[in-house]
């Protein structure tokens, strides 16, 4: 089997060099570039690892890092996330049982092995709010230390292939892959920013030093002021069978089609009928994908109509108030049963209808990353309007922590115009508490606050609005 | 049902947000037909339109097209993030009109192959043939096919087919 996409409307992909890695024993063909998951999806090995405790089948679910649904062992290392670690030739790739054991060789305590560096701002997370970041706290002045644990910068801007909206200033009518690129460039262009890749931040701790674990070693980052934005990751949804390889996230299975040119299925249904859900479903088509239906729970589609019509126009059905009941099929999914749901979202008894799929995508909803934002002790707050826990903050998005910032949707599931916006005023006021405030810069940042407040003043954000009106410091929740 | 149930937008609310030219202006020749309906956080067509002949004030409004300044280019065709314009004329007589529309799927378009006609839910309009292609550099095409007059608010989509 080879789910690979050789023809696309957009995209091209370049598979210049074939890797050979061992997969339960087994060779398994793979190109440079290609992540393990990856991969091994596209020679059809959905199931890639068990369950622990009860040793159910389990295959990708968020495809960038963030859940542990296709965790194996690599090279006798566990607990390995197959979905970001590049294939090497001759690497041996195995499912594992239970609990990995971690292998005596490994020794972490080692001192030695440590390394130390020092930035005035450090910004964690690639993706466009710390890109954004790292560009204007360099342009304010500051040395800048930009990391992500992935070995591309860009974020999740490298699998949008569709055109952005919001305003001019913030690249709107240009597609994400694009405009992932634009910024990259200007980061390059910048010589007091250091770019370090596959750095995992994993610790934050007193003085402002972040733990960072990179090619096996650890690094301790000084850093005099720090930005988070390390995104969000994608939510869960409660049914039978949710965890059968084949149901994913509808971010990961964009990830699958435009990052690596794997298609995630044939056959798909797709559950939420938002922005995610419709653009993904969108870009199925492109990728020569049948979307069998998108369903709905809400009596309405709750993304843009614009992005609703260009599905329906190829026949696509949106199918409001339904929603999943169980996913079909043993080892991998083989349809998923539908249901319809009544005022309260009460199932209603006999509308249960099977469909027959290969792959069921869930785009419901996106949750913070905001772990190391608790390690920091910074006061956090559950507002549902953002997404989750996010960080309180000032208007400069300043946390109760000084001299750590939050910036995208790590501060509230928004989308990549505000992101863009808050890194940079994240950036802006990250890099003036080290080389000094300037009327220039502050002037600077009044604008981007009003752009920020222009492009919130939409129906579609009322409900970010309000949570972030919780959001800030000194508010009584 | 509306198009929050449904996503499908109706010429009636096309009609009602005064996107919808009249027909003695859709008969002197091509105009923009802007189906953005919501009030959305864009302006790509407003920057697209090198005549000004769409404007927005606040970024969310609704976009107001003067159908007098459009002349039917289709260059706001291809940039906007909604493939939500469409460019109808229905100065060709015989009972004919053309459709321009947004197109980002393969096989690519070419002119003189054939297209099967897509309505706003999907459903089969017939076939016809491809009469123009204008191509953006990051990869979106507007096409343009030949329509019965009576389809051309309704075909909003094509599927192109292989060679004749
Ligand atoms: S068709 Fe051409 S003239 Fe008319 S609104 Fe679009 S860009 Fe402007
Ligand atoms: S570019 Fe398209 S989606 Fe954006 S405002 Fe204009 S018509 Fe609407």
């Amino acid at each position: 089997m080879d789910l690979r996409i050789y023809n696309h409307p957009i995209l091209e992909f370049k598979r210049d060099k074939e890797v050979y890695f061992y997969f339960n024993g087994k060779r398994i063909k793979g190109y440079s570039g290609e992540t393990i998951a990856a991969a091994l999806y596209a020679s059809g090995y959905r199931r890639i690892t068990k369950s622990p405790k009860y040793r159910r089948p389990r295959g990708v679910y968020c495809m960038i890092g963030k859940c542990s649904s296709c965790m194996v062992r690599l090279n006798g290392v566990p607990n390995v996330r197959s979905c970001i670690v590049p294939v090497e030739n001759g690497m041996i790739v195995e499912t594992q049982e239970g609990y990995g054991e971690l292998p005596s060789s490994v020794n972490l305590e080692n001192s030695e092995d440590w390394e130390e560096m020092e930035t005035d701002v450090a910004v964690v997370g690639g993706g466009p709010a710390g890109l954004s970041a790292a560009i204007y706290a360099a342009r304010v002045g500051a040395n800048v230390l930009l990391m992500d644990e992935n070995y591309r910068l860009g974020g999740q801007l490298i699998k949008q292939t569709h055109k952005f909206f919001g305003s001019k200033d913030l690249y709107s009518g240009i597609r994400g892959i694009e405009i992932a690129r634009i910024l990259e460039d200007e980061v390059r262009s910048l010589p007091n920013i250091e770019v370090m890749l596959g750095a995992e931040v994993f610790g934050f701790y007193e003085g402002r030093i972040l733990g960072v674990l990179r090619d096996n070693r650890i690094v301790k980052v000084k850093a005099k002021t720090i930005v988070f934005a390390t995104g969000a990751s994608e939510n869960f949804l409660v049914f039978e069978n949710n965890d059968l390889p084949g149901v994913m996230g509808a971010g990961a299975a964009q990830t699958l089609m435009n990052v690596y040119g794997i298609k995630p299925g044939n056959s798909v249904l797709m559950v939420g009928a938002g922005n995610v859900g419709l653009i993904v479903s969108y870009q199925m088509l492109q990728a020569g994908i049948e979307v069998k239906a998108i369903v709905e729970a809400m009596p309405r589609i709750g993304g843009y109509v614009v992005h609703a019509a260009k599905v329906r126009r190829y026949g696509v059905p949106i199918l409001t108030s339904h929603t999943i009941k169980r996913a079909l099929g043993r080892d991998h999914v083989e349809g998923a049963t539908i249901v319809k749901l009544d005022e309260n979202w009460n199932e209603i008894p006999g509308s249960e209808r099977d469909i027959e799929v290969d792959t069921i995508c869930l785009a419901v909803g996106l949750n913070p990353s905001s772990q190391l934002l608790f390690q920091a002790g910074c006061e956090m707050r559950y507002i549902p309007e953002l997404g989750g826990e996010v960080a309180l903050r000032d208007e400069n998005l300043e946390t109760t922590v000084e001299g750590v910032f939050v910036a995208g949707d790590l501060s509230g599931i928004e989308e990549a115009s505000t992101a863009i916006l808050e890194g940079r005023i994240a950036g802006i006021s990250a890099a003036m508490k080290v080389v000094g405030v300037s009327s220039e810069w502050i002037k600077k940042r009044e604008e981007m606050k009003a752009m920020l407040k222009e492009i919130r003043s939409g129906p579609f954000s009322a409900k970010v609005v309000r949570g972030l009106r919780k959001a800030l410091i000194g508010v009584v929740s | 049902m509306s198009f929050e149930t449904t996503g499908i937008i109706r010429v009636e609310d096309l009609r009602k947000l005064g996107l919808m030219p009249s027909e003695a202006r859709m008969r002197k020749g091509p105009v923009v037909i802007v189906e953005c309906v919501q009030r959305i956080p864009c302006d790509a067509c407003v920057f697209a339109c090198p005549f000004g002949a769409i404007v927005k004030e606040n970024i969310n409004d609704i976009p107001k097209v003067d159908f007098n300044k459009c002349i039917g280019c289709g260059a706001c065709v291809l940039r906007c993030p909604g493939l939500a314009i469409f460019v109808v004329d229905l100065s060709v007589g015989n009972g004919k009109a053309l459709v321009t529309v947004p197109y980002e799927m393969l096989p690519r378009p070419r002119v003189g192959l054939r297209a099967e006609l897509l309505g706003r839910d999907g459903s089969s309009l017939g076939y016809s043939r491809i009469v123009k292609v204008v191509e953006s550099k990051d990869k979106t095409y507007a096409v343009t096919v030949e329509v019965d007059e009576k389809l051309a608010m309704e075909v909003r989509g094509i599927r192109v087919m292989g060679d004749v």
